[in-house]
């Protein structure tokens, strides 16, 4: 076998090990869900009716593309516990003396996040559909959407992949997390119009990537003027994930676990 | 003498403001274990680390299985098995699932990696726990089942990081069985450990380490000749009698004996009299004695001659310095 059909087989393996665990550690299932969930109803019920959002029949079709960008960026502390996980109980340690691919480990982790992401989409939809939420575009643009938010789900894995690295502990990762997921996602297009904010966080939104996934998203569920917002992102998220997985593998080769 | 299935030369290795490995040279002929003998921080753990490419030496050169670590790091990778200080195994995966992980990593394939982490399992009486999750394991089944693991490619050469730290006498014991036969079979086997036992029992070689620096290297036997031969040691009903000993057994010594607390202490020089002419030299002169023994020296004495302290050191935080 060549080396590159071995990185796939041992990518397959790792991925395999990482879904096999994911119904087994049910705490890990209300991160993914029940979170969201009560973001959702919170902005929904709670702040929806003070937020102004001009050219919306509703608050929630605003909402909803933005808060589940946020759902898929937060689904990448999926991959950076369980990363950290792996470090702290010595398996990288196991798997880098394994004549194994050295992307494997990572490549496989972050393939398998895409199913938590899978059902965190699916459960952030199904609510938002309950509380009032309309899908006002074709089946295509929708199915468009979700591929774009999962495309950007992945990307945030390989990004977490770093942070839990970088972090050397499940506490420091999930710190160095939230300190780059609240400003990110808060200051952007997700939750309130840009427009409505101080000029130099407005500035911040308008630059800020995930407002070019939110944006997107929007022109692609409810069919919100996107401009080039929806190849703006898809190139936003293939350059994420180059720059990233790039960085994360390099980091992997050097990994010293505690 | 065939090529060393491990050999170092050396080896150097430091982090930030302390030198894990001083200069270090080890070898090991296919076959044999060498032990690796130290208290916790001597540079144990950082040895193995280099030895299995998690670690790049700061300077010097290892090979194993006549690899070299750095450049032929990921050949070496498919010649060798690891089982670390702390079992690493997938909590959230069964038994056999973790063995049939590390078997396809291995590039086994899948059928013979199914069938061989069925075999391990049977071998390493985990049958019936094979299909459970390793999180309901006890302490001695984890370092079981990462044993376990680090054989699943059979691979020439084994690295044993203290497998038996925080075992109880019984998984000691199928461990060390293991690890034997093991050997018989060809295998070649680093271990590191701090139990004297443990490396008199293994241990073809011991190298003994303190502060990185290899401080004593042989075998268990010439380890304990350097800090000289038996003792006889012997406990005195009556301390009133001391002088009454002394005297009594001074002509076995090559110096005058001391006593203390009614305990005394010699030096045995057999061609000047062995353990029977002592009891009849006491019972001549009326000594009563509550004990007497003769002792050989073990690997504590060693270790405790070499390096000015003992072996086993109060648990302080585990901090090996590669950690």
């Amino acid at each position: 076998m060549s080396s590159l059909a071995y990185a796939v087989a041992d990518t397959a393996v790792v991925a395999r090990r990482n879904l096999l665990r994911i119904p087994r550690q049910p705490d890990l299932w209300v991160s993914f869900t029940i979170q969201p969930l009560m973001f959702v109803l919170l902005f929904v019920y709670v702040f929806g009716g003070a937020i102004q959002t001009p050219g919306y029949p509703d608050y929630v079709d605003f909402l909803m593309p933005g808060i589940i960008v946020q759902t898929m960026a937060f689904g990448g502390f999926v991959t950076a516990i369980g990363l950290s996980d792996d470090l702290s109980k010595g398996l990288i340690d196991r798997f880098r003396s394994l004549p194994m691919a050295r992307s494997a480990v990572l490549a496989g982790r972050t393939l398998a996040d895409v199913a938590t992401n899978v059902v965190s989409l699916t459960v952030m939809i199904a609510v938002g559909v309950l509380v009032g939420f309309n899908f006002t575009t074709s089946p295509l643009e929708v199915v468009a959407g979700i591929a774009l938010l999962l495309l950007f789900g992945y990307a945030f894995s390989w990004i977490f992949a770093c942070v839990a690295l970088l972090a050397g502990s499940v506490e420091a990762a999930n710190a160095l997390g939230f300190m780059l997921i609240f400003p990110l996602t808060f200051a952007s297009s997700a939750f309130v119009p840009p427009e409505s904010m101080p000029a130099a966080i407005e500035w911040f939104a308008n630059i800020n990537p995930i407002s070019t996934i939110v944006d997107a998203t929007r022109a692609l569920f409810v069919g919100a003027p996107a401009g080039n917002d929806v190849w703006g992102a898809v190139l936003w998220c293939v350059g994420l994930i180059a720059v990233f997985s790039t960085f994360a593998v390099q980091r992997y080769r050097r990994a010293v676990s505690s | 003498m065939a090529e060393p299935a491990i050999e170092v030369e050396g080896l150097r290795k430091g982090f930030k403001d302390v030198t894990a490995l001083d200069g270090i040279d080890l070898v090991a002929p296919p076959g044999t274990i060498l032990g690796l003998l130290g208290p916790n921080g001597a540079g144990k753990t950082t040895a193995v680390r280099i030895l299995t490419t998690l670690l790049p030496p700061d300077e010097g050169t290892a090979r194993v299985a006549g690899l070299d670590v750095v450049k032929d790091a990921a050949a070496v990778r498919a010649q060798i098995g690891l089982s670390g200080q702390y079992a690493a195994v997938d909590e959230n995966l069964t038994g056999f699932e973790n063995l049939e992980m590390v078997g396809r990593l291995y590039h086994l394939g899948r059928a013979p990696s199914r069938e061989r982490a069925r075999e391990l399992l049977e071998r390493f009486s985990l049958t019936d726990a094979g299909d459970r999750q390793a999180k309901t394991y006890s302490g001695g089944m984890r370092r079981r089942l990462d044993l376990a693991a680090a054989l699943v490619a059979r691979p020439p050469v084994l690295f044993l990081d203290e497998p038996t730290t925080g075992l109880d006498p019984v998984s000691r014991l199928l461990l060390w069985e293991t690890i034997e036969a093991r050997v018989a079979a060809g295998t070649t086997v680093l271990l590191t450990t701090q139990y004297l036992d443990e490396a008199d029992r293994l241990a073809d070689r011991i190298a003994v380490i303190d502060h990185g620096n290899v401080i004593a290297e042989g075998t268990s036997d010439e380890l304990k000749s350097r800090v000289g031969g038996e003792r006889l040691e012997l406990t005195l009903k009556n301390y009133d009698q001391e002088t009454a000993a002394i005297e009594a057994l001074a002509p076995l010594a090559d110096e005058r004996p001391k006593c203390e607390h009614g305990i005394l202490v010699m030096p045995l020089n057999r061609a000047r009299g062995d353990i029977a002419e002592a009891v009849r030299r006491l019972d001549a002169a009326s000594v009563d004695i509550a004990d007497i023994a003769v002792r050989r020296p073990t690997l504590d004495d060693v270790f405790f001659s070499l390096t000015g302290h003992a072996a086993e050191q109060p648990e302080e935080a585990d901090e090996e310095v590669a950690a």
